[in-house]
């Protein structure tokens, strides 16, 4: 089952890419996510590995990462080590006006697991495409707050050298 | 994986030692007031109870089957489990919970897929269970999800290596508690895992549910019945339950399973409990029964104060 969600947000893509790329800030606004724990030595960047779990239904799911892609500014993929199998992917394209248009990508399911399998993962996607949503809301809030009081310190900065 | 009827790891009798029903078959007439019939049935039952190997567990059929287990679970029963970051990461520990629904239980479904979601399903994990679970036909799947017959040389095994155990104390006795009873942790005095963890050194951690007890209206254990029938010696079946339950209506024994209300299963599990550590090198086994069974109420009862209406939730 493949889920995506999408979202214009009001920043260039290297405010945006300072959230994504960093695994200590998901808990803040990575929705339905119990768990979010640096594996690897390497806390960020390719090869970088997480231990991460997502409240559906009546368990919390997911397993071990590990990130395979890992263009800066544009691309950020993972895929499952172990736990139910998935592929998630951060896409940020810039866009005109100093916006940047954030697409987050999950597909998932349990190979071999049949009509069960099937059935478990189209019920579960209203849940799953849910927490995408509010994790790109909340990811925009933060950005965009972050945006502003990034360029009011340059008015004010600008405004104390002309003075 | 359906009626686990978990009996007591190593608690089928107090303070004494356990017998493994698999490796130690009675060969006393048990049975003999039940008559012929029941005597048949327990040496059939015995034969029956396969050897514990824990290499039966197969973490490749659990990943497959735990989306069948999401959806009862998730749709059917509602299931919420709480705590499970209580549990230590690693290491053996030996899970002991409070037994509820009959011997459909519906809360070692919840806390099975919950726990497999939760650590992987590489995590060692085994369940303990009643040997007429273990020889009941069609019920053999439940060796690769790492049910064994309760006893204490397969709890030893399981702990030495270094697995995750889950017994029910309360077995039999509790899982078949009047409705009315619902709500109150019920071991029958049975202490023999308290001595299963001092022996391997390993914390306990207390797993406690609600909601099993109203998936049918449970109306008496049937102690005197199974007596009568001489169960208790031939079977290790102290109770013949009597349940209001479909389809059948009347239902006597549950040995068929029913089909259960989707009560909303609540499972909450608190933090590990280091016995040397809370009560000294040579604890007293009645005070720490006594502070586990105690700790398990209260979680019980303010679990309990948040269901506003039974099956409901």
């Amino acid at each position: 089952m493949r889920v995506v969600e999408k979202v214009e947000v009001s920043a260039p893509p290297e405010v945006v890419w300072a959230y994504v790329a960093d695994p200590s800030r998901y808990l803040h606004f990575m929705s339905g996510i119990t768990r979010w724990e640096v594996v690897s030595d390497e806390p960020a960047g390719l090869g970088a590995r997480y231990r991460m779990l997502m409240r559906v239904g009546s368990a919390e799911v997911g397993g071990l990462i590990e990130i395979v892609e890992y263009d800066e500014l544009r691309d950020l993929a993972w895929s499952s080590v172990t736990g139910l199998d998935q592929r998630g992917r951060w896409r940020l394209r810039e866009r005109p006006a100093g916006r940047t248009h954030v697409e987050l990508r999950l597909a998932y399911g349990v190979a071999g697991a049949g009509l069960a399998g099937w059935l478990s993962e189209r019920i579960a996607a209203p849940t799953v495409q849910g927490h995408l949503r509010r994790s790109l809301h909340q990811l925009k809030r933060l950005v965009e707050h972050e945006q502003l009081r990034r360029l009011a310190a340059q008015r004010r900065e600008q405004r104390t050298r002309v003075a | 994986m359906t009626a686990i009827d978990t009996a007591a790891a190593a608690t089928r009798n107090g303070d004494g030692p356990v017998q493994s029903a698999a490796q130690e078959p009675r060969t006393s007439s048990g049975g003999a007031r039940g008559g012929p019939l029941v005597s048949a049935l327990a040496r059939e039952v015995r034969k029956r109870i396969p050897v514990a190997d824990l290499d039966n567990r197969d973490p490749d059929y659990i990943r497959e089957s735990l989306p069948r287990a999401w959806l009862l679970s998730s749709l059917w029963f509602r299931g919420e489990v709480r705590g499970l970051g209580n549990i230590p990461e690693s290491g053996p520990v030996l899970l002991v919970g409070n037994h509820s629904g009959g011997n459909l239980t519906p809360d070692t479904i919840v806390f099975t897929l919950a726990f497999s979601t939760y650590f992987g399903v590489e995590r060692a994990f085994y369940q303990l269970a009643h040997n007429l679970v273990m020889s009941a036909p069609g019920l053999g799947f439940l060796r690769k999800y790492g049910t064994v017959a309760a006893s204490r040389e397969n709890a030893n095994r399981a702990l030495d290596a270094g697995a995750a155990l889950l017994v029910y104390p309360g077995g039999d006795h509790e899982v078949h508690r009047p409705t009315w009873d619902g709500n109150r942790i019920d071991f029958g005095g049975r202490k023999g895992f308290i001595r299963q963890a001092l022996d391997r050194d390993v914390p306990i951690v207390p797993v406690v549910s609600i909601g099993g007890q109203e998936t049918a209206l449970f109306l008496s254990r049937g102690g005197g019945l199974a007596k009568l029938l001489g169960l208790d010696r031939a079977l290790r079946l102290k109770v013949l339950p009597i349940s209001l339950a479909l389809p059948w209506g009347i239902n006597v024994g549950d040995f068929l399973g029913h089909i259960p209300l989707p009560a909303k299963i609540t499972i909450e599990t608190l933090p590990p409990i280091h016995l040397r550590q809370e009560f000294g090198d040579d604890p007293d086994v009645d005070e720490i029964f006594d502070h586990i069974t105690r700790l398990m109420q209260d979680t019980l009862e303010a679990l309990a104060a948040e269901r506003r209406f039974p099956v409901i939730g």
